[in-house]
Order: C-alpha cells, then sequence, then structure tokens
C-alpha cells in the first residue's frame, strides 16, 4: 500500500471540498419532494443509505451535487436536498464531466442504471473512468429497464424473457465490474441495496477516493425483476456464493466443509478451489492497491457463469491524478509561465500594421 | 533592363499546386506582405478534403486565392488575374476559372510526359498552342530553385520544396511587395534549421531576381495602398475571428471559457485555437464524441462556466438532444455550427448554408434557441461576443452559424478597443428569492424573462434541474398540463423578446424598388454585386441579417417596402421559407448548392433580371 493511497483513505479525495462547520443530520439531505418509486423498490433502501451516509463526509451541502441520467434511478436527485441535475438519457457522466473539471471544490456523484450507463451511455462511462474524472458514479444493476416497463438490458441474463424478447435474450450481458476495470478505472467496487453497512461502508471510500469511482450496486426492481439477488440475500445460500474481497485478507468464502478459497490458476487467472485442499501460503491475498488490474479483473470474472460465487466489495482501489487536476495544474502553469492573459495584448498579437 | 511599372486598382492571384506544394504557406505569406503594404484584401484557401491524396493527381490540387486591392474590396474574387500553376494537375483543375488573357505562371519542371498522362493531357499544354488566349510564363522553378540554392548544405529534396518561396519571390516581384516579414517568418519558422531557413530566403530572393532580370517577365504592378478606417489592423480568418470573439465573450462576461468539442473539419481550428489560451483560464476539452462535448460544455454552465461546444453539421445533428436540456433548463451555452456540405458527410471541405432550418428546429418538443451568423470572417468576432451576450443574460442555448467560407477566408480586421467591447456580465443569484427564504429556481425576470442562476457552492439555494418540465417558479416535476402550457410560451416569449438591433438597408438612391437581402457568409459577393449593378446605372436596396433568431423586429416592415425582394442562399431556400411564413411575403430566392461561395457577377446578373421585371 502507498502512502498516497493511505492519505486518500485519510480523506485526501475530498481535501479540496469545503467542510462545513454546522453538524448535519439525515434530514438536512432530504428535499421536500415526495419519493415516487415504486413500493418496495431496491432504490428506497440505496436512498436511505446515502442520505443517511452523507452527513459522515462533514462536507458543505452546496458543494455536493448529484448529476443522473434517465431511468428510475435518475430520479433519485430530486429527492437529495443538495445541487442536481435530471439529464438526459446515457449522458450523465458527460455532463458531470464538464461539471467536475471546472469545479474541483464539489463532490460530484453520478446515479445511473444498467441500461443508462451501459447501453445508451456506455462510450461515457467508459471515458470518463479512463480519464479519471473526479465523479462517483453509483450504477444501480437491477439487470432490468423498469421505467420502459420491463425490457431486457445490457446487464440481463442470455436467454431473458421480457416483452421485447419473448423467445428470450440473445445477447451475452456486460460484467459492469470487468468493464469498468477494462477501462482501468481507478476506484471498482460493488455492494447490494439491501446490505446497507456494506454499502455504506463501499460509498464512503468511493467518496474518499479523488478520481472516478464506479460502485456497482445490486438493486431488486420487485415490478420486472423482482427477485434477481435473492441468492446473494437469502441466509441460506447467500454465505456459499458471496466472496468477500477486503484488501490484505486472504480470499475464502462459504461454510463449514464447503468452504473455499480463490488461487491464481495455472492458466494465469484466478480460480475457486476447495479450502481443505490448498495451503495457507497458496490462498490469493487481496491487494486492491495493486497498480496492475489484471488480478482485479480476473477476480470479476469468478462470477462466472453468474452467481456461481460473487465478489462483493473493493475490487480496485489506486490513487492516480485525476483529471481535473491535471487539467486545472495546466492552467496554472501555463498563467505562470506566461501571466495572465490580457485580452488586448491576444488581439493586438501577431502581424499588425496601422491605418492613419 | 529597364521594366515598365503599371499602376491596378485591384488583382486576384491564385496559387495552386499540389497539397505537398506548400501553396496554403505561399498564399498566407503574400497575404501577409499585402497586408502590411496596406491593400485592402480577401482571402479564399481551397484544400482538397484528402490529407495527402496521390501525388500530380486532381483530387490533390490545393489551392490559395488572394484578391487586394486599392479600395476596400468585399470578396476574394470570381476569376483570377494571375494563376500559378506548379504542376498540371493545378493547371488542368484551375483552368477553367480563369479568363482569357489573364496570366498563367506555370512551372515547366512539372509537366512531365507522366505528370501529363495522370491529368489526362494528351500532349503538353504548354508546348502546343492551347493556352494562346492567356499570357503564358513556362518557367522552370523548381530547377531554378535547385540552381539557386546550389552549395547549400542542404539536401536536393530540401532544395525543391523551396519552390514555393521562389514563386512567391516572383509574385512579390510582380507585385513589388515588401519582402521583410518574410524573410523574418523563415528566419523564425526555420529557427532550428538555420541552413533550411536560409536556402529558403535564397530562394525567395532569388525568385524576386528572376522576374528583375529575366525578358518573360516585362511588366511589374503597383496598387496602391486602400484607404480604409484609421486603427490597427491584423489579418484574420473566421475561425481565429470566433475563437478570440468567444474568449472576449468570457472574459466580457467575466465567466470562465468552458469548450468541450470533437475535431470536425471545418471547425477543429477553433478548438487549437482556444487550446493554446489556457491562460484566460479557458478549459478545452476533447470529448470522446459529439454529444459528449456539448453535454460537457453544458455541465461546466451548471457550475458556472460559460460553456461552448464547436462542431459542423453531423456534430450539430448528435447534439441536439442535449441543446434541448439547455433549453428546458435554461442554462447559458453557445453552440458553433461551422457549416459545411451536407446531408451526411457531404463534402467536409466545401462551403454551404443548410443548417439554419436544423439550428432553429432540429430538436424535440418547442424548443425555440436564437440563432445567429456571421457576416465576414472578422464579423465572427463581433457575433461570438454577441453569442456570449444573449447566452448569458438570457440563460439560453445560443446557435452561431459560421461555414466553410468564412471559417478559412481571412481580410484584414481592426482591432477593437477593448474598451469598445461591452460589457456582457450578468451576476450569479446568490440571495432567496421566494418566500421563507426558499429559493425558485424559475422565477423569471419581468423584463427580460431569464430564470435566476445560482451555481454549486452557493449555501441555501441548493435545488434541482432537469429534463422533465418544471412547474413554474419552483422548478419542480410537473405534469400540469395549463403549467405546460403557460412553460412553453413562457420559453417561446423569452427568445421571441431578445433585444436585437434593427435591419439597417443599404440603398444610397434611397428609391430603389428591389431589395437584395442575405444572411450569414454571402454579405461580401452581395454588396459586391450590388455594387456593381449600381455602378451600371441602377438601383437595388441591399439588406443583411445577422440574427436569424429573433429577426430584427423591422424585418417585415423592410421586406415590405420593395417591390420585389431577391434572397440568394446557399441551400434551397431555408430562410425565404421562414420568411415567406412568417410575413407573406413572396420572397424570390436564388439557390445554388455547389459548395462555393456565390460570385459578385452571378449575383448582378440575377439582381440586373429582378430589376428588369419591375
Amino acid at each position: 500500500m502507498s502512502d498516497s493511497f493511505n492519505g486518500g483513505l485519510n480523506g485526501k479525495g475530498l481535501a479540496l471540498i469545503p467542510r462545513t462547520d454546522s453538524k448535519q443530520t439525515l434530514k438536512d439531505f432530504k428535499s421536500d419532494q415526495e419519493v415516487r418509486w415504486c413500493p418496495g423498490c431496491g432504490d428506497y433502501a440505496i436512498l436511505a443509505a446515502v442520505q443517511s451516509f452523507l452527513p459522515e463526509l462533514g462536507l458543505r451541502r452546496e458543494n455536493i451535487v448529484f448529476v443522473s441520467g434517465i431511468g428510475c434511478s435518475s430520479r433519485f436527485p430530486y429527492y437529495l436536498n443538495t445541487y442536481g441535475f435530471h439529464s438526459i438519457h446515457g449522458r450523465a457522466p458527460a455532463i458531470a464531466t464538464g461539471l467536475a473539471a471546472s469545479r474541483p471544490d464539489l463532490s460530484v456523484w453520478v446515479i445511473t442504471g444498467d441500461g443508462d450507463a451501459l447501453s445508451i451511455g456506455g462510450n461515457h462511462l467508459i471515458h470518463a473512468l479512463r480519464r479519471n474524472v473526479n465523479l462517483n458514479i453509483l450504477l444501480f444493476n437491477n439487470r432490468i429497464y423498469g421505467l420502459t416497463k420491463g425490457q431486457y438490458s445490457p446487464t440481463s441474463e442470455i436467454g431473458k424473457i421480457t416483452k421485447s424478447t419473448p423467445m428470450g435474450s440473445l445477447d451475452k450481458p456486460f460484467n459492469p465490474i470487468s468493464l469498468a476495470l477494462g477501462a482501468e478505472a481507478g476506484f471498482v467496487a460493488r455492494t447490494m441495496d439491501s446490505d446497507r453497512k456494506h454499502l455504506q461502508g463501499v460509498l464512503r471510500q468511493a467518496a474518499e477516493h479523488r478520481g472516478a469511482s464506479l460502485v456497482e450496486i445490486y438493486q431488486n426492481c420487485n415490478i420486472f425483476n423482482d427477485g434477481a439477488f435473492d441468492t446473494l440475500k437469502d441466509p441460506g445460500t447467500r454465505d456459499e456464493i458471496t466472496v468477500r474481497l477486503e484488501h490484505g485478507q486472504p480470499i475464502v468464502f462459504g461454510t463449514g466443509e464447503n468452504e473455499r478459497a480463490v488461487r491464481l490458476s495455472p492458466t494465469g487467472g484466478v480460480e475457486v478451489v476447495r479450502r481443505a485442499e490448498v495451503a495457507d501460503g497458496e490462498i490469493l491475498v487481496h491487494d486492491a492497491h495493486n497498480p496492475d488490474p489484471s488480478l482485479a479483473f480476473a477476480l470479476s470474472r469468478l462470477d462466472e457463469p453468474a452467481f456461481e460465487h460473487v465478489p462483493m466489495g473493493v475490487f480496485r482501489s489506486i490513487d492516480r491524478p485525476s483529471y481535473d487536476h491535471l487539467l486545472n495544474e495546466q492552467l496554472a502553469t501555463a498563467t505562470a509561465d506566461k501571466g495572465e492573459g490580457s485580452l488586448a495584448d491576444l488581439l493586438h498579437g501577431g502581424d499588425t500594421w496601422t491605418i492613419g | 533592363m529597364t521594366k515598365q511599372v503599371q499602376q491596378l486598382d485591384r488583382v486576384i492571384i491564385r496559387f495552386a499546386g499540389d497539397s505537398g506544394d506548400g501553396m496554403q504557406l505561399t498564399g498566407d505569406r503574400f497575404t501577409a506582405e499585402t497586408a502590411q503594404f496596406g491593400n485592402d484584401l480577401s482571402t479564399l484557401p481551397n484544400f482538397p478534403a484528402e490529407i495527402r491524396a496521390p501525388a500530380g493527381t486532381l483530387p490533390g490540387v490545393s489551392s490559395f486565392q488572394l484578391h487586394f486591392a486599392d479600395h476596400d474590396i468585399l470578396t476574394p474574387g470570381d476569376a483570377p488575374n494571375v494563376l500559378v500553376a506548379m504542376n498540371p494537375a493545378a493547371l488542368k483543375a484551375n483552368i477553367g476559372d480563369l479568363p482569357r488573357g489573364a496570366d498563367i505562371i506555370a512551372n515547366t519542371d512539372e509537366f512531365t510526359k507522366r505528370n501529363l498522362q495522370k491529368v489526362g493531357y494528351p500532349g503538353n499544354p504548354l508546348e502546343d498552342d492551347s493556352l494562346k488566349e492567356w499570357r503564358l510564363h513556362a518557367v522552370p522553378l523548381t530547377s531554378l530553385t535547385v540552381r539557386a540554392l546550389d552549395g547549400f548544405d542542404i539536401s536536393k529534396k530540401d532544395a525543391e520544396r523551396a519552390k514555393n518561396m521562389f514563386a512567391l519571390g516572383l509574385l512579390s516581384w510582380m507585385y513589388n511587395r515588401p519582402t521583410e516579414g518574410t524573410v523574418k517568418f523563415l528566419e523564425s519558422k526555420f529557427a532550428r534549421k538555420p541552413e533550411i531557413a536560409k536556402a529558403n530566403i535564397a530562394a525567395f530572393q532569388a525568385g524576386w531576381n528572376y522576374g528583375e532580370t529575366t525578358e518573360s517577365f516585362s511588366v511589374s504592378y503597383e496598387i496602391k495602398p486602400a484607404t480604409l478606417t484609421p486603427g490597427v489592423y491584423r489579418n484574420i480568418s473566421g475561425n481565429q475571428a470566433l475563437a478570440y470573439g468567444l474568449i472576449a465573450g468570457a472574459v466580457q462576461a467575466k465567466l470562465p471559457l468552458f469548450l468541450g468539442s470533437y475535431p470536425i473539419t471545418p471547425a477543429s481550428d477553433i478548438l487549437h485555437e482556444l487550446s493554446k489560451h489556457k491562460r484566460f483560464g479557458i478549459r478545452t476539452f476533447q470529448a470522446e464524441d459529439e454529444i459528449a462535448g456539448v453535454a460537457a460544455a453544458l455541465g461546466a454552465s451548471f457550475g458556472g462556466s460559460l460553456g461552448v461546444t464547436t462542431t459542423s453539421g453531423p456534430g450539430v445533428a448528435l447534439k441536439a438532444e442535449t441543446v434541448g436540456l439547455a433549453v428546458t433548463t435554461e442554462l447559458p451555452l453557445i453552440v458553433v455550427d461551422v457549416q459545411r456540405a451536407g446531408p451526411s458527410t457531404g463534402m467536409p471541405t466545401k462551403t454551404e448554408q443548410t443548417d439554419l432550418l436544423m439550428a432553429m428546429y432540429g430538436r424535440n418538443g418547442e424548443s425555440p434557441v436564437p440563432v445567429l451568423a456571421p457576416a465576414t470572417p472578422s464579423d465572427c468576432f463581433t457575433m461570438a461576443v454577441e453569442a456570449a451576450r444573449i447566452a448569458v443574460k438570457y440563460r439560453t442555448p445560443v446557435m452561431l452559424l459560421s461555414d466553410g467560407y468564412l471559417a478559412n477566408g481571412s481580410e484584414p480586421w481592426r482591432i477593437p478597443e477593448v474598451s469598445e467591447l461591452p460589457d456582457i456580465s450578468a451576476p450569479f443569484t446568490t440571495e432567496a428569492n421566494g418566500e421563507d427564504g426558499t429559493y425558485l429556481p424559475f422565477k423569471r425576470d419581468p423584463e427580460t424573462l431569464a430564470r435566476p442562476w445560482a451555481v454549486p457552492g452557493t449555501a441555501g439555494l441548493e435545488h434541482r434541474i432537469g429534463g422533465i418540465e418544471k412547474a413554474d417558479g419552483t422548478g419542480n416535476i410537473s405534469y400540469d398540463p395549463d403549467n405546460h402550457d403557460r412553460m412553453v410560451r413562457l420559453r417561446q416569449a423569452k427568445i421571441d423578446g431578445i433585444d436585437v438591433p434593427d435591419l439597417t438597408v443599404d440603398d444610397p438612391s434611397g428609391d430603389a424598388r428591389v431589395l437584395v437581402l442575405g444572411w450569414g457568409s454571402t454579405y461580401g459577393p452581395i454588396a459586391a454585386a450590388a455594387r456593381r449593378v449600381r455602378a451600371a446605372g441602377h438601383k437595388v436596396a441591399q439588406a443583411h441579417l445577422r440574427h436569424l433568431n429573433p429577426l430584427p423586429a423591422n424585418t417585415g416592415e423592410v421586406l415590405r417596402s420593395y417591390d420585389k425582394v431577391l434572397l440568394p442562399e446557399i441551400n434551397l431556400g431555408q430562410l425565404a421559407m421562414l420568411l415567406r411564413a412568417r410575413f407573406l411575403v413572396d420572397v424570390i430566392s436564388y439557390n445554388r448548392v455547389r459548395g462555393l461561395p456565390f460570385k459578385a457577377e452571378e449575383l448582378a446578373a440575377v439582381i440586373g433580371e429582378v430589376i428588369e421585371s419591375v
């Protein structure tokens, strides 16, 4: 673990954002708007978790901005008493890029869904991640289109029967974690709508990470795709398939005779083996700060076939300069080298001549 | 040998060669010398779309036309008096534009059998009598250059490449141009390669001396300086003027400029120019696509920057949804469309005025946007400042329609004093404006109908905006039918009420019965045509629209004051359709969509026909 990364965890990521001098509570972050998701929607749990977690950051409320695209989740900003921008389908990362690049004093959050972020907005998502724009992107993944009433999404499993795919969907889904790691995002994590403690823990790390953070939140759509994550929630199956990633800890999961471990595979990836069959030293120790994203990517592929074993937690958290930092540094360098721009000098630059 | 010096009032020169021959640079240098001398001038570069088309072929021909005079001129000229043809392709591609009797300076070294075959010349036109109706000067430019550079420590290839400077030297002699600027330019351009610098300067001087000594050129010409409005001048292209106008707009609005842009011909030079000026606090962002360019600009505007995006027609098509979001969230945004020939990819390096209706209406819903169009290259500066003024004052996206002709054309520009520029700042809202200290993001200024602009970081004014219809005042989501009707009308009324200067009419006689109207880049050719018509003893009035939405308040009155209104457009009648619909005036359209600007002669004939019909 590098020192600079320690700095990140200690709040360096928020250093440019003015801190509040008054005590905040959950109430301060609730807007006066009535929340209008379907009863039972996973979005309620995420909203409550975010509202109760924001006061912890200790930031001035007016320096927090939520930007969203289109979809059920994208109504999120209306329910938070911060600055908010509910934009158009897929474009939230691009809009937020302009905002974050020009305002390093803001904590900018992007609220998006699997359709918004991975279909119509896929291009903006990967570019925001590779540029390392100072954004916290919360991707609510319910593996279905909710607002348009139930078509399959780019994270739906193959063969999904929906209104638009009566004989089953044909295309292989995206794994959002693999995609984000492929774009070399600096912070990549997965969490669950119903696990408030884990969700808030991940959000805290995302907020404190300066640069682009992608947090995939498994979110249940109880109308069009109910129970999509039940095996991860049901106490009977949960612990057998959930691989909890913790930096510096050996990766083991399951209970009793079913306890399993992750180790490097001979083919260069990682593999799951019975715990009893491996020596302690062979078990892979999770290193979220490894500058090389290959192992994190391999871990993201453990969920293949889907839901056989699902890693949850922070896959990757590395420190590299954010886009806004580099951009503003160029402005500062140009100004330091040549002084502040003078309009009169600019207009009179080049070859001039005088008449009269 | 004493050479004759002849006085001329104006000259049009076209330099043409292969894209690798340095014709644009040669033209730029001749332009700089001419500007320095004090002539009025106007230029038109014409380059192939291909970056490096095969050498010696017709698609690889690049040219640069320059019109200069002892009086104020309006266009780069219809037909050249002199063609410099660096190879057979350049001759073949341009001879059609050359009136009989014009001078041709041809580089004989390139008229080889192979090069002639490449462009389909059966024989050598320099040696048969096919060019007898022109004044042909056959000059072995390449070999003369190589010979002049004998003894320089440079490769043969580098020596040959200096032939454009030899040609420039020859033309500089012919037209008595000052040479110090070019010498200085070459010294600085090749500062790191002093031998190349010296060789190019030697080639340039050899060209001059060749003109002075050879019998092939018996006459040189003098074009006296023009009498222009006193002031400090520089030569400027439309794209550069537009970039400077955006900077000036941001400075005068006291806002940081944020440019979100994706490279596209012919707009990219604005991105390049703005990228150089970071010490003005300008952030330039080369986005992943056109949509991200405008989206980032809008996001920056939400944060308190002056958001700008620059593109051409295909890009505007992609940005439409985001422009609609800017309309409904009522945030400042400037969308620059450097129009080019369409539809689809069309002809990227050719000019057109075909995006007017897209700028006006190319969005879903009732989505009014102010539309502006500069008239000349230097007017791009003024109209960019005007776009910033309207965007900031009325909190609205503004479409600024330049085109390929303005973008790459250049002319002398009287540099304005910064004190002459308007203060267009409109401070952010920092105080609550509702009852009980609430903030109403859509409570409008009663005069301008603009909404307040509170930016993130302002305590107590936290609010949410978005693409869903907003309740009047609060901005909360609203599906109320009457509210929607009201908001649609309010947004329209705000744009309709923008303060726009009246349309002025140029009618020296005061009793013309025909008005020729134009918009955007056709100003020069139309005004030059009107001059010709008047010089021939006829009467015509001229007016030019730079504000297309809203139109000047007196537009209808002006149109109705004439028996006939002629409207030349480089499209199939887009403004004509708007004017007919709005004012029920039977506007006569003249339309050509050839990717080229109108010629003054062509328009003069059309105006003449309309006058005769009255």
